[in-house]
């Protein structure tokens, strides 16, 4: 029996009147990984906030045997993009003497920390020029540089490609020989089931259960986050698609800061009323940009034309594109979505505002409306919007296209970042919407949720159409297929 | 934000007070700072800036800032001086028109050309400094127009100002009736009768007193009309209008607020046009009151602008402050201003003790903050 390198018995932690952490015991062990799931709101990342020292005052004992350094990668990258990875890697904390950075010496130990963790980027590169997902992998070399004995990887993958997600596992299965505690927090629970020795699942603050991951089954843990037996994620309906509502013709998007590079290479599509159109493809297939373009929001040329209800609709900028009836849920709703600090109801109602005056009360019945048809949960509509979880906020922004009453809507990663209850309601409302008539586009990394949720699968690779399914011919080796360029099926 | 108004009024109520303790003599035995004579003087004082303040919140809400206000004030009360031989009503309207047309010109430069307006309005103290010094040949100019001096020293009658208060609070009686009938109408839950009574009662007794104080040493004067004039449009502007929602949005989040289809560059253009047309506003209203346009007439006017926004909530990051937030905290600085002349406190001080009382309420804002996160 090892000596528990980190524990934390009854940790009690509240926020005013809400209880955010209730009881929990928690222990990691040297060397082996221990997955922490639950809802968003759950307490995943509170229980992580008081071990990081975030916060200072709570309830309960933290127990830390010998000196153990604890490291903690957020989901929020903290690089400096005008600095290279080895900067980066030693930000604060450089090799100096006299005041003075000795540069040989800070780039010879970040490549002895990249050599470590098989990382094979050159420590000079200044890391704005790296993709997101390699930044990320810069981030965990950057805690792991400081010979953390325990480390906390808060959904690590989220932004990472499968093979960047392959090389995270393999590095923390270094770690783990090494003897380092990890704590892993994700939603993906494929992923916690291939890493971890022992899962804890975090239910509104109580810790609900503490097992060797061997003993444990997805639909089990699924459960247990979520309270309830959730039969099938996604609730399938059948759908019966009419007349073509929106139609993309040739769309082409220049890269603005690289001449000639195409983001997007002469794309087409259509989208018929009550129909769910899913795109596929890896991060960086142009995707996003794909649908900033139509949408009239992309810094880069675009060429081609695009039909609303058959005529040609001129996009030039978002409003344009909200008085021809489309709608936008984007991805990364905190950057793209949310006015944080506003309120909920102003939130909702920005995109809809017309004439001259506000008024406030028909602007509360509608967004009450809202709050009651997508299931919101809030104390009221006038609570700020930061204060909502993930998923309520998702619903916020989806709430907010909605009342600019699209015909067509772009949903961009709708359920990045949720948690599995909050996801299945967002299919829910999807499926309620394409049932309304709603012509809807599905952007999403998760192939499972593209598959379940589309009519139809358009696959895209390097800005290129390179495969469309029917829901019946798509399978995920036939997308994945495409969507990694190694076969065309158009 | 509730919490933080009552922090405000009671610094404010705690400032007078020891103020008024202060000005205890043989001739004021109940102290002078809170005299009629004096609080209209003090509103007076405040009006220019106040006016200001106004316009530079909806900048300052959209994430932007206006370094260059106190000169165009210069400018702008030059120009009306110079051209009162036109007459009265195109001296004051070529004031006006030309704050608004400078400020639509950094408001262009800013969100046209992405030149950030700290910088745009920095070139513009220097800018317009230097213009209105180039015109008046450094020299001061008298108002001669009786019409213009008497805006900045004339008094409403009392029955006129009675009237105008009754109006006020009738207007205010019949918007929140009203109001409460549309809560019905969308099917929301109606005020409560005390509610709806509080309502109304609160601001008509501070409508009830100000009148009635005013009038005890003569009536309302015109500079403070304007400035509650003003500071009623601000507020409708920012609250009840689709512009001001905007300044909002761009301020909180601007990539947020371009996706949602707002249309920034029109919106920053605006405020930035408003500020200049207030600032012209309030140039006339110093001119007449001084009685004369000097060249260096406003300088440092855009500091005590930006401290009053702060002092009253607003936040330099965008997306936070209102319009009465802003006008209370004119009102605290202009109350130690004209507090500690009348106790005599020499200038140095003045400036060292507004400087740290900026500071102080920042600070203690954002402690505060700190607390509830």
């Amino acid at each position: 029996m090892q000596v528990p390198r980190l524990e934390m018995l009854g940790v009690r932690k509240r926020f005013g009147a809400t209880i955010a952490l209730d009881n929990v015991d928690f222990a990691v062990e040297p060397g082996s990984v221990h997955a922490l799931v639950g809802e968003n709101g759950a307490g995943k990342s509170t229980l992580m906030k008081i071990l990081a020292g975030v916060y200072a005052q709570y309830d309960g004992e933290v127990l830390l045997g010998g000196e153990p350094t604890i490291a903690v990668v957020h989901q929020e990258l903290s690089l400096v993009g005008e600095l290279s990875i080895a900067e980066n890697i030693f930000l604060g904390r450089e090799p100096r003497r006299f005041g003075v950075i000795r540069f040989e010496e800070l780039y010879s130990r970040a490549a002895g920390v990249l050599a470590e963790l098989h990382l094979s980027m050159d420590a000079h590169t200044p890391v704005a020029r790296l993709g997101i997902g390699q930044q990320h992998l810069v981030e965990i070399a950057k805690a792991l540089s400081r010979d953390a004995r325990i480390l906390v990887l808060d959904e690590p993958t989220a932004a990472l490609t499968e093979s960047e997600a392959e090389t995270l596992f393999a590095i923390l299965e270094r770690l783990r020989a090494r003897g380092v505690g990890i704590i892993y927090i994700s939603h993906k629970l494929d992923e916690v089931f291939r890493l971890s020795d022992r899962i804890t699942v975090l239910r509104d603050g109580r810790c609900v259960s503490t097992d060797p991951a061997a003993a444990l089954n997805k639909p089990r843990v699924i459960a247990r986050m979520v309270g309830r037996e959730i039969g099938d994620v996604f609730p399938i309906v059948e759908r019966a698609p009419s007349d073509v509502v929106f139609e993309a013709r040739g769309i082409t998007v220049e890269d603005p800061n690289v001449r000639g590079k195409l983001l997007v290479d002469d794309v087409s599509f259509r989208v018929s009323r009550g129909e769910v159109l899913g795109i596929a493809g890896l991060v960086g297939a142009g995707r996003s940009d794909l649908l900033m373009a139509l949408f009239g929001a992309h810094p880069g040329t675009k060429k081609g034309e695009i039909l609303v209800e058959g005529r040609p609709a001129s996009v030039r900028h978002p409003w344009d594109a909200i008085a021809h009836g489309i709608g936008f849920v984007t991805e990364d709703r905190k950057r793209y979505g949310l006015l944080l600090d506003q309120s909920l109801l102003h939130n909702m109602t920005i995109a809809s505002l017309r004439g001259v005056l506000t008024d406030e009360d028909a602007e509360t019945a509608a967004g009450e409306r809202s709050v009651r048809d997508l299931r919101i949960k809030a104390a009221s509509v006038v609570v700020p919007v930061e204060t909502l979880s993930g998923g309520n906020q998702q619903k916020a922004v989806l709430a907010k296209w909605l009342l600019t009453g699209p015909k067509v809507l772009f949903l961009d990663e709708p359920t990045r970042g949720i948690d599995v209850g909050a996801k299945q309601e967002i299919y829910v409302q999807i499926n309620r919407l394409a049932a309304g008539g709603l012509a809807i586009v599905l952007v999403s990394s998760e192939l499972p949720e593209v598959l379940a949720m589309s009519d139809r699968v358009l696959v895209l690779h390097e800005g290129r159409v390179t495969g469309h399914f029917t829901r019946d011919t798509a399978t995920a080796e036939a997308v994945m297929h495409c969507a990694t360029g190694e076969a065309v099926a158009v | 934000m509730k919490l933080r108004a009552y922090a405000l009024l009671f610094a404010l109520a705690a400032i007078w007070l020891l103020f008024q303790w202060l000005t205890v003599s043989d001739l004021y035995p109940y102290g002078l700072f809170l005299h009629p004579v004096n609080l209209a003087n003090l509103l007076k004082q405040m009006s220019v800036t106040g006016i200001i303040a106004v316009g530079m919140l909806l900048v300052i809400v959209a994430r932007q800032i206006d370094l260059s206000v106190g000169s165009v004030v210069g400018l702008a009360g030059g120009i009306a001086a110079m051209t009162q031989g036109w007459g009265l009503v195109p001296s004051l309207a070529s004031a006006i028109v030309i704050g608004l047309v400078i400020g639509a010109l950094h408001g262009s430069l800013a969100a046209w050309l992405s030149i950030p307006s700290f910088i745009v309005t920095l070139g513009g103290l220097l800018t317009w400094r230097g213009v209105i010094l180039y015109l008046s040949k450094g020299e001061t100019i008298p108002v001669r127009l009786p019409a213009f001096r008497s805006l900045g020293v004339s008094l409403l009658a009392p029955p006129a100002g009675m009237a105008l208060g009754a109006i006020a609070i009738a207007v205010l009686a019949w918007i929140t009736v009203r109001r409460n009938r549309a809560r019905r109408m969308h099917g929301l839950t109606l005020w409560s009768p005390a509610s709806v009574a509080a309502r109304i009662i609160v601001p008509a007794i501070l409508v009830v007193v100000f009148v009635y104080v005013m009038n005890a040493q003569g009536g309302i004067p015109i500079p403070v009309i304007v400035l509650l004039a003003v500071a009623t449009a601000g507020a409708f502007y920012t609250q009840r209008t689709i512009f001001g929602r905007y300044l909002y949005a761009i301020g909180s989040n601007p990539e947020a607020a371009r996706l949602s289809g707002i249309n920034s560059s029109r919106s920053i253009l605006g405020a930035f046009a408003l500020l200049g047309a207030l600032t012209g506003i309030a140039s006339i209203l110093h001119t007449a009151r001084v009685g004369s346009a000097s060249p260096d007439a406003g300088t440092l006017m855009e500091l005590d602008a930006i401290a009053a926004c702060v002092i009253g909530g607003t936040s330099l990051m965008g997306g936070r402050g209102t319009v009465w937030g802003a006008l209370l905290g004119a009102l605290i600085m202009a109350s130690l201003d004209n507090g500690m002349s009348l106790v005599s406190v020499e200038n140095a001080t003045q400036y060292i003790i507004k400087g740290a009382v900026l500071v102080a309420a920042v600070g203690f804002d954002m402690v505060g903050r700190r607390g509830r996160n």
